[in-house]
């Protein structure tokens, strides 16, 4: 997504979905409004989630577009 | 069951992982054995390389989970998979999956589903580069139908 960590105080736990509309992008767009046009897939904890998973206020979340390995 | 996980940026040997699964059982009477390896050409360009970029921890992580998936389904004696991550050339080794059961069946059936798990659950990222310069390897969608079929 063009930044490899930011960090974000949270105050209570939140989702997955809402956290997304808190990250902007260099281009002003945030994280919700890219995944409009495009696929991004979260993990919270390293573990693969949807917008609805909760992240709690030490989680490590990440977003990154759809896996290419193999 | 035996198994082996690794991320390396070096170079794997077939022949290594046929005598490590060998020498884990004596019941590995059949032994698939799955490389992919980096082309020349993608989307009619020239490829120059590949690079390669893994989620540190979650991707060993999920490796290990789709083998523990592969070992539920299956009898298998050893399951080896390695991963190269880093620059590569065309013609290089990308990634290996080697499984031993007592039977081809079961081998090549599990060989098969941790590599369609692997397409789409493991954090691996390709860039290659072309003569315009670099570009980030977008998903296939034949890829997703494939794992897909696993759950079904």
């Amino acid at each position: 997504m063009g930044q490899s960590d930011i960090e974000i105080m949270l105050e209570a736990p939140t989702t997955v979905g809402a956290l997304k509309s808190m990250i902007k992008l260099p281009n002003g767009a945030s994280l919700s409004e890219a995944s409009l046009t495009q696929t991004i897939m979260a993990a919270v904890d390293q573990e693969m989630v949807d917008d609805s998973a909760m992240v709690s206020v030490t989680s490590e979340v990440a977003f990154f577009p759809p896996v290419t390995g193999g | 069951m035996y198994r082996s996980i690794l991320i390396q940026p070096e170079d794997f040997s077939l022949d290594r992982a046929l005598t490590d699964l060998k020498a884990q059982s004596g019941l590995a009477g059949g032994l698939c054995f799955f490389t992919g390896a980096v082309r020349n050409s993608n989307l009619d360009e020239t490829v120059g390389g590949l690079y390669l970029e893994h989620y540190p921890g979650m991707t060993e992580r999920q490796l290990d989970l789709i083998v523990d998936e592969a070992a539920r389904r299956w009898q298998l004696h050893g399951v080896i998979v390695v991963h190269r991550i880093g620059n590569l050339a065309p013609g290089d080794n990308i990634v290996l999956v080697a499984v031993s059961a007592s039977h081809r069946g079961e081998a090549f059936d599990a060989c098969e589903m941790i590599m369609d798990y692997l397409k789409t659950n493991a954090t691996f990222w390709k860039k290659e580069s072309i003569p315009d310069g670099h570009r980030w390897i977008e998903s296939r969608s034949s890829d997703q139908v494939k794992a897909t079929a696993w759950d079904a």
